[in-house]
Parts: C-alpha cells; sequence; structure tokens
C-alpha cells in the first residue's frame, strides 16, 4: 500500500511546478531537522522506508532502501514528540556520560551549542530584536546575512513594511528607514556579549556577528549616548524603556 | 404576575455555580440570565487565544479577575509551529488593562510573552496575584524583575517550561521585603544561579508559601537550609541533586526532609546520585505526586523509592525504570491514576532502554485499578498488549502512546496496530483523549470513528493510507474537539466533505500530509467562521491549485481573520484576488 502510494505521488509530482522534487524513489534522501517540518524537500511525504527498522521486518513492501544509508527517526523534526525542555535534559545526559570529570567545562560549553541545536528554538543565529515603541519583538536570523546592508533590509521590511492584509508592526510608518546612515528618525544599536550597548557599523561585519547577542531599533534621541563606541557598564538600563 | 426571579436572587444562586460549563449553559436560558451570569463571571477561560477579542472579552465580564488563555496549537511543543506564528499576550494584557483593572490572576499556555506585557501587568493590576506562564517564550528575567517588585500582593509565580532569555539571577532579589503573600514560587526553568541569601529571606518571610520549585543552579547544600526553612511545603521541586556533601549535611538534609510532614509532591531532581535516593524515604509514604522523569536513577534504585510509596497517584518516569520497575508500581503502588513514562535517550531508537517493553505498561494496567491516564513511550508494542490493557482498564480517560519507530507494526506478529487501538476505543467507553502511534491503517480509524464517542483529543502521526481515515474520525467521533495530525497521506476529500464539522470542534492541526492549496481556499470559502490558516514557510512563487501545503491550522473563530499573521502565513482573506472561481463549489 504504501508503494502504491508513492508511485501514486510520483505521478502526481509530474504535474507540480518547479521546485519540486520528482519521484518518490527508493533512494530515502535524509531529511534536515528545523523550521519545517518533515519536508526536508518539497513534496515528499515520509514513508517507512525513510526509518531504519530496528530488527523488525517490515509489513509493507520489503523493497529496500539498500543502498541508501538510512536516516535516523532522530532527525526528522519533533519526532519523538517530546517537549524542548526535555530533549534537552537528555542531550546534556549524553553529553555527562560521555566525558570525565577534568574536561567538564570545555563538554558544558558543548552540550549548550547542542542544546541550541536541538531546542529549535534557541537557534544559533537567530536574536531577539525589539525596536523602541513596538511591544512585539521579533528574531532575526544572523546567519542569513552577509553584510550590514543586508541586516538593515531585513529589519526594515520586518517591522516597516506594510503588505496588502498585512499591518506591519508599527501600524503607521512607511518610509523606509536607512537604519545605517543616521538620516532617519531611528537608529539601529545592539548588545554585546559583555553586557553594553553599542552602535551598529563600527566593527567589521564578521566581528559583529560573534559577538552580538541582541539588537535594537532604538530612537535617534536616545542614542546619543552610544556615539562613543565603549559604553559604561553603569549606564546599561535595567529595564527597556517603555 | 412577573414570574421571573429577581436579579438579586439569581445573582446569589449563580454565586454557588462555580463551573464555567454550568456558566454557560445559565447564559443560554435566556437574556436576563445571561446579563445576571455575564455580570458576576469572575474566572474566565478562553482556550483559543484566537476564537475571539480581547476587546468582546473584556466587555462581556466587566468583574472578570482570572483570566486563562491558550496560544498556539499542541504541536508547537514540537516545534511544528515556525517561529513568529502568533499567539501574543500582548493585545489581551493591554485589553484587560484598560478594561478589567481589576484583574488578579493570569495564566498563560502556549503564548508570547515579552518584557513589555510583565511590565504592564505589573503596572496595571494594583492587586494582581497569580501568574502562571505554561510553555510560554518571549520574555526574560528583566521581566520577572518588573513583576517581583511591583505585585504586593503577588501569591503565585511559576513558570513552566517557558523558554526565557536567562539574563542572570538578580530578578528574585527584587521582591521587596514587604512581600510576605507568596504561596506558589516555580522558577524551574531558569538557568541561572540565584543569589542563596536572598531566597532564604523570602522562603522565611513567606509563611503561606507551600510551593517551591527551584532551579538546577541551586545546590543540594542550599537545599538544606531552605527545606528548614520551609518545612510546612506540599510540593517540592528541588534543585540538582548531585553535589558531593560531607557526613554532616547529609545527616543534616536527612533531618530536614524528614521535618516535612505536609509533603505530597515532589520533583526535580536532576542528576540525583544513586546514594541520595534514602534522603528521600521518610517522604514517601505521603506523596501524591512524584515527577523523577528528569532524574537518571537506574532501575534498582527506583524500586527502592517506589516501594514506599504507597499512596502514589500520578508518576512520571523514565524507561530506565524498565518491566521490572513497573512490576513492583504495580504492586506498591495501587492508589496510582497517572502514568507517563518518558525515554531516556535523545537519540530516540538507538539507546533507548530496551528492557522496557510493552510488558511495563501491562502489568501497571493490571495492578492499579484507578488508573486512568496514561502517557508511554516505548519503542515497539503488540496488539495482545493493548487488548489486555484495555480489558484490564475500561476506565481509562487518556491513552497516548508513543511508539518511537514510526510505522512499526505489531512487533510479535508483523501486523498492524488497528486491533489494539480498537481494543482501545472499544472498551474504554469513557476515553476522552487518544494518542495513535505505530503501523495503522484505515481500520484502526474506522474503529476508532464507530466506537470513539467521548473522544475529544486525537494525536495521530504517520498512520493511515487514504482520505477514508480522516473521514472515518470526522464522521464518527461525535465528541472530538481537537484533531492534530503529521505525515499522513490524506487531505482533501475528506476534509471538504466534512468540513461543517469543523465548526463544531476548537481546532484542526494537519502537517506534512496531502492538502492543497486548491481545497484550503475552498474550505475557506464555504466556511466563512473559520480561520483557515495555510502556515509555508517555502511557497512556491506562483501557487497552484494542486500544490500541497506544508502545514494547515483551522479553527473556529468569531473574531475573523486575526491581523497579527506574519508572511508565512495565508489565509483567504489576505489574497482575496485569488478566488476560487473556476472551482466547482458544492
Amino acid at each position: 500500500m504504501i508503494t502504491e502510494l508513492e508511485m501514486g505521488r510520483a505521478e502526481s509530482e509530474l504535474e507540480l511546478g518547479l521546485g519540486l522534487s520528482l519521484g518518490g524513489g527508493t533512494a530515502a534522501k535524509i531529511v534536515k531537522p528545523g523550521g519545517g517540518g518533515a519536508w526536508g524537500e518539497r513534496g515528499r511525504l515520509l514513508t517507512a522506508k525513510d526509518f531504519p527498522s530496528v530488527g523488525s521486518k517490515r509489513a509493507a513492501d520489503s523493497a529496500s532502501h539498500a543502498g541508501a544509508s538510512p536516516p535516523r527517526s532522530s532527525q526528522v523534526v519533533g519526532w519523538p514528540p517530546i517537549g524542548s525542555h526535555r530533549m534537552n535534559s537528555l542531550v546534556n545526559n549524553q553529553a555527562t556520560k560521555k566525558e570525565d570529570d577534568g574536561k567538564k567545562q570545555a563538554k558544558d560549553d558543548e552540550t549548550k551549542d547542542v542544546t541550541k541545536k536541538v531546542s529549535g528554538k534557541v537557534q544559533v543565529g537567530f536574536i531577539k530584536v525589539n525596536m523602541d515603541g513596538v511591544a512585539i519583538g521579533r528574531k532575526v536570523d544572523l546567519n542569513a546575512h552577509s553584510s550590514y546592508e543586508n541586516l538593515a533590509q531585513t529589519l526594515e521590511d520586518m517591522f516597516f513594511r506594510t503588505s496588502p492584509g498585512t499591518i506591519g508592526l508599527t501600524g503607521q510608518f512607511t518610509k523606509p528607514l536607512r537604519l545605517l546612515d543616521g538620516s532617519s528618525e531611528f537608529v539601529l544599536t545592539y548588545e554585546d556579549k559583555e553586557g553594553d550597548w553599542m552602535l551598529v557599523g563600527d566593527v567589521p561585519w564578521r566581528m559583529f556577528i560573534t559577538s552580538v547577542k541582541r539588537l535594537r531599533v532604538m530612537k535617534t534621541s536616545e542614542a546619543n549616548g552610544l556615539a562613543a563606541r565603549h559604553q559604561d557598564p553603569k549606564e546599561r538600563q535595567r529595564n527597556k524603556p517603555v | 404576575m412577573d414570574l421571573r426571579l429577581p436579579s438579586k436572587v439569581l445573582e446569589h444562586i449563580l454565586s454557588f455555580v462555580d463551573s464555567n460549563e454550568d456558566r454557560n449553559s445559565v447564559s443560554l436560558v435566556c437574556k436576563s440570565w445571561f446579563e445576571t451570569e455575564r455580570r458576576t463571571r469572575k474566572r474566565v477561560i478562553v482556550r483559543n487565544c484566537y476564537a475571539v477579542t480581547p476587546e468582546a472579552v473584556a466587555r462581556r465580564f466587566p468583574e472578570m479577575r482570572s483570566l486563562t488563555l491558550k496560544g498556539k496549537p499542541h504541536f508547537a511543543d514540537y516545534n511544528l509551529v515556525p517561529d513568529g506564528w502568533g499567539g501574543y499576550a500582548w493585545p489581551w494584557i493591554e485589553a484587560m488593562a484598560a478594561k478589567c483593572p481589576s484583574l488578579e490572576e493570569l495564566r498563560l499556555k502556549r503564548m508570547v510573552v515579552t518584557d513589555e506585557c510583565l511590565e504592564k501587568i505589573a503596572a496595571s493590576f494594583k492587586d494582581f496575584k497569580v501568574l502562571v506562564l505554561t510553555s510560554c517564550e518571549g520574555f526574560s528575567t528583566d521581566g520577572l524583575a518588573a513583576i517581583a517588585v511591583a505585585c504586593s500582593n503577588l501569591r503565585e509565580l511559576e513558570l513552566r517550561e517557558c523558554i526565557v532569555e536567562d539574563l542572570g539571577g538578580d530578578w528574585l532579589s527584587y521582591f521587596p521585603e514587604t512581600l510576605t503573600s507568596l504561596v506558589s514560587l516555580d522558577f524551574s526553568c531558569l538557568d541561572s544561579e540565584v543569589k542563596l541569601s536572598d531566597l532564604e529571606r523570602l522562603v522565611s518571610r513567606s509563611p503561606n508559601l507551600k510551593s517551591l520549585k527551584l532551579n538546577r543552579a541551586v545546590s543540594l547544600d542550599a537545599l538544606g537550609s531552605l527545606l528548614r526553612l520551609a518545612p510546612q511545603l506540599v510540593e517540592l521541586g528541588t534543585g540538582s541533586f548531585s553535589d558531593k556533601l560531607d557526613q554532616e549535611a547529609v545527616s543534616k538534609l536527612s533531618q530536614a526532609f524528614s521535618e516535612m510532614k505536609e509533603l505530597k509532591s515532589l520533583s526535580g531532581l536532576w542528576d540525583v546520585l544513586p546514594e541520595y535516593i534514602p534522603l528521600l524515604y521518610s517522604v514517601c509514604p505521603g506523596l501524591t505526586s512524584l515527577n523523577l522523569s528528569y532524574a537518571t536513577v537506574q532501575m534498582p534504585d527506583l524500586v527502592e523509592l517506589l516501594t514506599r510509596c504507597s499512596n502514589l497517584q500520578k508518576l512520571w518516569v523514565m524507561d530506565l525504570i524498565e518491566d521490572k520497575g513497573l512490576q513492583v508500581v504495580a504492586s506498591s503502588c495501587k492508589e496510582l491514576r497517572e502514568l507517563r513514562v518518558f525515554p531516556s535517550g535523545a537519540e530516540g531508537l538507538n539507546d533507548t532502554n530496551v528492557a522496557m517493553t510493552e510488558q511495563g505498561l501491562v502489568s501497571v494496567s493490571e495492578g492499579c485499578p484507578n488508573l486512568e491516564s496514561v502517557l508511554y513511550f516505548c519503542v515497539q508494542f503488540t496488539n495482545a498488549a493493548m487488548v489486555t490493557i484495555a480489558r484490564n482498564r475500561p476506565n481509562l480517560k487518556c491513552f497516548r502512546l508513543c511508539v518511537m519507530e514510526p510505522f512499526a507494526p505489531d512487533h510479535k506478529t508483523q501486523k498492524p496496530l488497528d486491533e489494539g487501538f480498537k481494543a482501545i476505543a472499544e472498551r474504554c467507553k469513557d476515553l476522552q483523549r487518544l494518542s495513535v502511534s505505530g503501523l495503522l491503517t484505515d481500520k484502526a480509524f474506522e474503529y476508532i470513528g464507530t466506537h470513539g464517542k467521548k473522544l475529544r483529543m486525537l494525536s495521530i502521526a504517520f498512520a493511515g493510507d487514504s482520505d477514508l481515515m480522516l473521514h472515518h474520525l470526522l464522521s464518527g467521533c461525535e465528541s472530538l474537539n481537537k484533531l492534530e495530525i503529521r505525515d499522513c497521506p490524506f487531505g482533501d476529500t475528506a476534509l471538504l466533505e466534512n468540513a461543517a464539522k469543523l465548526e463544531t470542534m476548537r481546532s484542526l492541526w494537519m502537517s506534512s500530509c496531502c492538502v492543497s492549496f486548491g481545497a484550503c481556499k475552498l474550505l475557506s470559502q464555504k466556511m466563512p467562521k473559520l480561520n483557515v490558516e495555510v502556515i509555508d514557510e517555502h511557497p512556491l512563487e506562483t501557487r497552484p491549485d494542486s500544490s500541497p501545503v506544508e502545514r494547515i491550522y483551522i479553527y473556529r473563530t468569531l473574531a475573523g481573520p486575526r491581523l497579527d499573521m506574519p508572511e508565512f502565513v495565508w489565509t483567504i482573506q489576505k489574497n482575496p484576488e485569488i478566488g476560487v472561481s473556476h472551482l466547482a463549489i458544492k
């Protein structure tokens, strides 16, 4: 039954537009985790062939996944259905089991990275962006950007673009922002790993992305204290202004 | 002659009506009853924050003191809902701040809560008492500080499995010295260390403190001094249970535990070392709830603990308990009502404990007459086991079986697990919640549709053969309220044929199924009282009607299409020019 279904899908896939994979085929492809559910390649439904059998025979067609390295079920997003807190704890346990005491510190850092990958929510590369006057913060993927201009464009789109049927988050502004050149009402600032708030754009992009913790689109009038590159840590505000 | 009940009398009568289900019925009797009821309702629960607008709720229930809201669909817990989908608490908090400033309690589940939200709560509700956030995200410890510092009558602050941006442990130090009303504090999901002296002072000035759930960073040593300050605790979540203590510290801790005469619920126990398990023996007989799901304790030590827990009603544990351990539960924990067994291996199949099989659950079903709720992660299962379980426990209300290997058949007979789930559906007449897994054909769903008359929530993954599966469920399960499906090969026909059913349900989630874009448009057109959301992170530039959608989330609503949809969520109202005129409309 599963085979028929796959064949049926392969036929209908031929009619669909660009970007779809053709043919369910016999080579099981590894489905990448993160973001988009089990649709690692567009349009293909996972079937029994995607999952390795652990010592049990298949009731379905025995035509196999021979020749392809079977992907693990742990690579399917959200499977097994365990909440991210629990998943993180499991991963931490794994790491702890495999080490000796001397290397604990290094391992702790490593597990934190692994933790981030597993939880899916605290994702490496995604950082929080808040804008003055906007209650709802957003997240942006730094790894998906190559330059400050790129990033500024994304942020402008995120907070200011209005499209039919969608109200931009601020609901009002429609002019392009130009966050980087100091000509607009807002500037882009960031908090670095030491907790200091600085103007975006002073350091090379690569250095920036390794040290940025979060971003803030701040009113130019409030940003005057940041003109200097280094800010006294004591001035760092406890609560964000409303 | 005026035969109507005077409204004062009705009000008095209603003050004894607590259940919202009853109050909902009352409000349908007639207009004056509707009016009296709405003016007196104190506790409001909205199980889908997009089903109604915050303003409408505030207008209807001006005397609201307690509000409970749920946002994202359940599958968001497993990362199936992309970030930015929605579920924002802000509009609700803003509306309540304006219209119901006497609000005292807020309980939010799966919502996006920002620091601004928390600051607004702190600033707007003078008598704020209870904040419970479950599986929420979007805020940092700064927001907690705002709550701590401002809410002078705070009774409960609970963070359950939230994703919090942890900027340090200072937030706890913001509770003023004048705050003495704390009854419950749960910060178990936070990472950073709080200042122990501040925590101790907070605990010692809170004589009403009944529930304290610490985070992992609180050491075993610190636990000792906290317990001595609060022996009256009814619920305790420990921190890490693994520091090396000297003999004196150990005996002090043991003494502290034995002083806790009221303790009913125990959790936490991260990294607990086997040699510390005996410290818990003194509280075991009094426990009704034990959460060992984060404790990597092996079977022999678990057994020692569980034989002493004769009053246990709720047990959460990892599969390290093995079949043997579950046999001990079956013979020792006769009051057991709820059992959850979680996998101990992060990699799922390859390192899951194989000494735990379907037998474990069968034993518990035999030995525990009050067992009504089960969540069981297991590598594989058999039909025979499910038939036995159903025969033993027709009183099951919740049966969630997660066979971790997708499409796994009965490992003894190699047949699909249809017969097993049939037995469960047939025998357990009060079954309200069911999660199925393993190899399942359409037949399984025919059985469920035929027998699952009280079923309210159903979760399905990697199952079925065709549209018939969905059709059986939507046409058969009369009480169906929430249906969530992933990676199943059906869609259009069943969905469109049973469109009317969707208005009787809270929500339907389908991801990685075969629902076409055209069907979504058609459904949207047919059913204006539903929000049909197509959630597609990688849409094609031109979207032909036959193209499958990644995810679809359908829910009934009085509020119309929501205004806070991100780019990747499509509804028909967003692009009305893409019409369905060329499709046949039934």
